[in-house]
């Protein structure tokens, strides 16, 4: 009910041609006898007048009064004119108000949907369909079948047609349930597999739900056909959601791949550097929201080159600082980057709180493309596909295509040989390190979209970012991608088998298992990391 | 990685230290506990001996990352689910012994009534026996570690490989523990613990004959140690650590070696794991996140690496540091624990023992010893018993 009434609201806000609703027509909705009220309500629904769908909810409220032989909404202070919806102020005195029983009621209701399936609005249309279907009966067949024979729209079609079908089932006729059958067999919706099923089933008695052995061949056939498209339609989410973790651990390990991969540094501090580009993107959202929240909605056009900026800062003072003195020692790297890591976990503590911030996703972000099976894809997660895709092209382009990223390589393959030949290495060490640390930060733009971020953000995230880089083969791009892609979907598909944790060990124990057959990851590598390793 | 403090322990001065410590903690300490009346000045707390009993645990488990780090050259990220796993094994025994006195006052411990159980899974079958939770305390930790080392040694996973890989698996045990389903109390763990063969775990008697008990397994353990890395065995694995190629190339497999170390280091650990929980009074997952396995390492870099001793006071440095600073400026431990991390990688290698021994070497220049020298000779005498 409550839906209704909120579209009934929206419904007052159009304006509404007046001057259609035959006043004698609504008059009757206040006559003395039941009889002649359901009379008018039937005249009503017939004429397919919407002008007159706040006089019959008002009606079912119990909000519509005479007064002077006319008819009055009344709502609160403010009282409207049932049929010309013009506002009557000061509100009469000497208001009646209309005793309805629940035949009428009955009526009033199935009125009201048929009216509203004959909406313009789509919206309003939908709701109507899904409030008939929640509460189907016989009465409401004509309704639906003079609707579906105007109706365009697929997916109140749908909703209509399932609804016809389940009234259809409780019919007398084995004909007409089995007409039923083969319609419902048609559909995905979850729903409709309970009610086949329960067509199948036995009753305490030992005799079948359905009487007729016709029909429930058909009901069990049905269910077959519906159960397979929904397992279909299950493994494409599945694959949806797999792919959406993969493009999340790609990001967080991307730049991993670059300063673990490319540079042989073990940065343990590189879930920090994604913590720190999360909150980086939290103070633009902050920004934006007080000082122009009127475009807010493109904060993240700012966020992305803010959050690349400040975590390439912090990277490449951490290269200058304190990692370039332990080239050659990754042991000792890694247990230094840790020490960075505690330390700017409780900087940021320290600067926003032990608790989670909260960053909203600008409104084009929310929602998702949903299909009328049930399945949705969120709007957010596929925009971090699409970002994770572009940034990946991005750092392809630069590494392979630009000056920098030449340096980069020779660097990478033989470091004196590119001293030699004047390639400033120590720079080029900065600026590899700041360049993988940024691509962190917009991997933490990524992650402020999908959930909290708080100071610990990034230590979720750490264990996963090197397996993705190990078990993609250190220093290889495309090892990186086809790992990150490759556990999100193994990790989605092993999901509902073994539950969220059970299918994160999983990998964990395939990875460690993998990594002992292969060491060097999916694809082996030569150069500076790999001698180092090795 | 060059100090090398073994031949200390050997001399008039090492042996005295060794007496020194053993009869403080394992005369003095809980006589002054117990025989002297609470308000004496020379009164040693309940809360003292408890600290300094979970410190010896951390000693012993910086003993056993000294070894496979210090002495192999191998950084575990996972002696804390060894650690872990003989304090569960450990926990299972407490539990079944708080019987009925539980807070649902039914045979199952509160967890499993709580998950609405009805009988104890498999794994728990005997571990009523306080014989045979030691045999798991002991075995499990060793169990895994050999099957895990097996693999890992034998695919030469060595490196930053070899870390990482064992902190993906101490990341796995930590899930693997979080659930409830697991059937050790998930995140909550084991807790209220009441009797542990026959006496209250509460008592002042018992806590301190659990302290003197962790003493003299610290003891044992160091002394076990030093054993193993002066014998033939441990010189093989200063080689491994130094040149491992070169072992090779030198007739021997490391594999064997490795793996023995390992599956020790792991054991220790969990017999210090097992010395904790009754001392603690609790045991939960939380003992296995990722960093507190890197945490040990540090302990051991801040004593000085390969010295066994640097280890046990690293151990005991760093973890007195922490319940000072936990207590009096909580949001600055952090801080402190990184510029340690960093401060050791960068400015101390040798760590507490090494500046010790530095500044005993200008003191006294006569002193002939020189351990960077030590060790390269090690692996050359090494390579030359396997030549002849």
């Amino acid at each position: 009910m409550k839906i209704l009434r909120w579209w009934l609201g929206l419904l007052l806000l159009v304006p509404i041609s007046v001057f259609a609703l035959d006043a004698e027509l609504l008059k009757g909705l206040a006559a003395e006898e039941n009889d002649d009220k359901i009379a008018a309500i039937k005249k009503i629904t017939e004429s397919g007048d919407i002008a007159a769908v706040p006089a019959l909810q008002a009606l079912f409220d119990g909000t519509l009064y005479t007064s002077q032989g006319n008819l009055i909404i009344v709502s609160g202070d403010k009282a409207v004119d049932a049929g010309t919806a013009k506002p009557i102020a000061p509100t009469p005195t000497d208001l009646t108000s209309i005793d309805i029983n629940n035949r009428v009621r009955r009526e009033l209701s199935s009125g009201l949907a048929a009216l509203k399936l004959a909406a313009p609005e789509r919206s309003v249309r939908l709701a109507s369909a899904k409030q008939l279907q929640a509460d189907a009966d016989e009465g409401a067949l004509p309704v639906i079948e003079r609707a579906l024979a105007k109706e365009q729209d697929v997916e109140v079609k749908e909703l209509l047609l399932l609804t016809k079908a389940q009234i259809n089932l409780k019919s007398a006729d084995p004909a007409v349930r089995l007409a039923a059958v083969n319609d419902l067999a048609g559909t995905s919706n979850p729903n409709v597999k309970t009610i086949l099923a329960a067509m199948i089933d036995k009753k305490s008695d030992g005799s079948f739900n359905e009487p007729d052995g016709l029909v429930r061949l058909a009901a069990i056939e049905a269910l077959k056909a519906i159960q397979g498209r929904l397992s279909r339609l299950e493994l494409l989410s599945h694959a949806f959601n797999g792919l959406s973790l993969g493009s999340v651990l790609l990001l967080a390990a991307l730049g991993l791949a670059i300063t673990f991969g490319l540079m042989g540094i073990i940065n343990m501090a590189h879930g920090e550097l994604l913590m720190i580009g999360a909150y980086a993107t939290y103070v633009v959202h902050t920004v934006f929201r007080e000082h122009f929240p009127a475009s807010f909605d493109w904060y993240l056009a700012a966020a992305v080159p803010f959050a690349f900026v400040v975590t390439a800062i912090v990277g490449m003072a951490l290269e200058r600082g304190v990692i370039r003195f332990l080239y050659g020692r990754p042991l000792e790297t890694l247990l230094c980057t840790w020490g960075i890591s505690l330390i700017l976990i409780q900087m940021v503590r320290a600067t926003f709180g032990a608790q989670n911030v909260e960053v909203s996703n600008p409104s084009w972000m929310s929602g998702g493309v949903s299909f009328s099976s049930g399945l949705t894809l969120p709007y957010n997660r596929i925009v971090i596909i699409f970002f994770a895709v572009v940034v990946v092209v991005l750092v392809w382009f630069l590494l392979n295509k630009t000056r920098l990223g030449l340096f980069v390589r020779a660097v990478t393959q033989n470091r004196t040989m590119a001293d030699c030949v004047g390639v400033p290495t120590g720079r080029i060490d900065m600026w590899t390190f700041g360049l993988g640390s940024g691509i962190a930060g917009l991997g933490g733009v990524a992650l402020s979209q999908l959930g909290n971020v708080g100071p610990e953000l990034g230590q979720s995230y750490i264990v996963d970012s090197f397996m993705v880089v190990v078990l993609g083969g250190v220093g290889q791009l495309a090892g990186t991608i086809i790992a990150a892609i490759g556990l999100g979907e193994v990790n989605k598909y092993l999901e509902p088998y073994a539950g969220a944790v059970m299918a994160k060990i999983l990998v964990l124990v395939f990875i460690i298992l993998f990594i002992q057959k292969r060491p060097q990851g999916l694809f082996a590598l030569k150069g500076r990391s790999a001698e180092a390793m090795a | 990685m060059s100090v090398n403090c073994i031949p200390m322990l050997y001399t008039a001065k090492g042996w005295s230290m060794l007496g020194l410590f053993a009869l403080i903690m394992l005369v003095v300490l809980p006589t002054l506990n117990f025989a002297v009346e609470p308000d004496h000045p020379l009164y040693v707390s309940g809360y003292i001996i408890n600290l300094l009993g979970k410190i010896m645990c951390y000693m012993m488990v910086a003993l056993a990352m000294d070894l496979i780090w210090g002495y192999t050259g191998i950084l575990s990220l996972g002696h804390g689910v060894f650690f872990s796993l003989g304090g569960y094994g450990m926990g299972m025994y407490l539990m079944r012994m708080i019987g009925r006195e539980g807070q649902y006052q039914s045979d199952l411990p509160d967890f499993m009534v709580f998950l609405d159980w009805k009988a104890y899974p498999w794994y728990w079958s005997f571990t009523d026996h306080f014989w045979y939770a030691m045999l798991l305390v002991v075995l499990v930790p060793g169990l895994l570690g050999f099957i895990f080392g097996y693999f890992a040694f034998r695919s030469r996973i060595k490196g930053v490989y070899f870390s990482i890989i064992t902190q993906a698996l101490t990341f796995a045990f930590m899930l693997l523990f979080f659930r409830n389903n697991t059937g050790f109390g998930g995140n909550n763990g084991f807790t209220d613990f009441k009797w542990i063969l026959g006496f209250r775990i509460t008592d002042p008697s018992t806590k301190a004959a659990l302290f003197v008990i962790t003493g003299v397994t610290l003891i044992l353990a160091l002394l076990t140690c030093r054993y193993i890395v002066k014998s033939k065995l441990g010189r093989v694995l200063t080689a491994i650590r130094d040149a491992e190629s070169r072992v090779m190339f030198s007739g021997y497999d490391p594999l064997p070696y490795k793996l023995f170390v390992w599956t020790f280091s792991a054991v220790l650990c969990g017999i210090a794991g097992a010395l904790y929980v009754p001392q603690v009074g609790i045991i939960n997952p939380s003992e296995m996140s990722p960093a507190n396995s890197i945490e040990i390492a540090i302990w051991t870099a801040v004593g000085g690496r390969g010295t066994l001793v640097g280890a046990l006071i690293g151990a005991a440095l760093v973890n007195l540091g922490k319940s000072w600073f936990t207590v009096a400026l909580p949001e600055y431990w952090l801080y402190v624990l990184g510029f340690l991390f960093i401060a050791v990688t960068l400015f101390m290698p040798n760590g507490v023992v090494g500046l010790l021994k530095r500044k005993e070497k200008s003191s006294a220049l006569e002193s002939p010893s020189d351990d960077s020298q030590k060790t390269e000779t090690g692996t050359a005498k090494l390579v030359q018993e396997s030549a002849s």
